[in-house]
């Protein structure tokens, strides 16, 4: 496997969705090639950053103002 | 919250107290998808409104076959592509190009943070955003729904109507598009020399 062969198929490698044959293949490219490994690494905690990272809240104004326009605002449920 | 816990058939009868547990599962996610999609707080409660004000008129007829939550997201965009056809051509909506400039583009920073967020450096958060801001609506909307938003890649095909191959191959192409942004950000971080 060549490094532009393994690039195509670095997504679903992170994300384990790729073929084991290929696994082995990309995993046995990268014990030799530290390009790649350097790739792999930094592509993956692109994920994590983003995965753990990525979300906002809700302004608690935009949320009461929402329950106002849906006129659930003197609702309550159990965890509120 | 999930699906499970939500009692569907009470949501189709319009129960407010059912209804209120949906919007309280599932409304950071959705603002979070338009504020992402859109880097404008207050066309992100728009659309926040929008979503749940559709869902209400129309919960009698989800039918069920799919997560309820892909539901909402598929009102949700669908509502964020309006807004974006309102000011550009869907020619434009629908282009992978990712030649589009930086400096323009909102960041979206300045919003209520999550409490992880608050702990990540602020230039790196701020990075973050740049860098999803700066890629088309085509692949921002990928990247915010299967690696933001935790859907399968099954899920974020029905939201959008693509093909799984289609969503993988999106998806790859903004993850190199953001990691290469971020590369500088990774080095001062010491994850990794790139």
């Amino acid at each position: 496997m060549k490094c532009q062969e393994m690039l195509g198929a670095l997504s679903d490698f992170i994300d384990g969705e790729l073929e084991a044959h290929l696994c082995a293949e990309i995993e046995a490219h990268m014990r030799d090639c530290p390009d790649c490994q350097v790739m792999v690494d930094t592509l993956r905690k692109t994920m994590v950053l983003y995965r753990k990272y990525g979300q906002s809240q809700v302004p608690d104004d935009v949320q009461h103002r929402l329950y106002a326009v849906l006129d659930l605002e003197t609702l309550k449920t159990e965890e509120s | 919250m999930t699906t499970e816990t939500l009692d569907l058939t009470a949501l189709r009868h319009r129960d407010p107290g059912a209804f209120r547990q949906l919007v309280e599962t599932y409304s950071p996610r959705i603002y979070d998808l338009a504020l992402k999609m859109l880097g404008n707080p207050g066309l992100a409660e728009d659309i926040l409104q929008e979503t749940f004000t559709s869902a209400y008129k129309a919960i009698d007829r989800f039918e069920g076959r799919a997560h309820i939550s892909t539901w909402l997201y598929r009102i949700a965009y669908n509502a964020v592509l309006m807004h974006l056809r309102r000011e550009k051509s869907i020619a434009d909506i629908q282009s992978l190009d990712d030649d589009v400039d930086i400096d323009t583009l909102p960041t979206l920073s300045e919003c209520k943070d999550a409490p992880e967020r608050r702990l990540m450096q602020t230039e790196l958060i701020q990075k973050m955003d740049e860098a999803l801001a700066n890629l088309s609506e085509a692949l921002r909307i990928v990247v915010v729904l299967r690696d933001i938003e935790g859907l399968s890649t099954a899920e974020t095909a029905q939201v959008l109507d693509l093909s799984e191959t289609a969503v993988k191959s999106r998806l790859h192409r903004a993850r190199l598009a953001l990691r290469a942004q971020l590369a500088p950000y990774l080095q001062d971080l010491r994850l990794q020399r790139l």
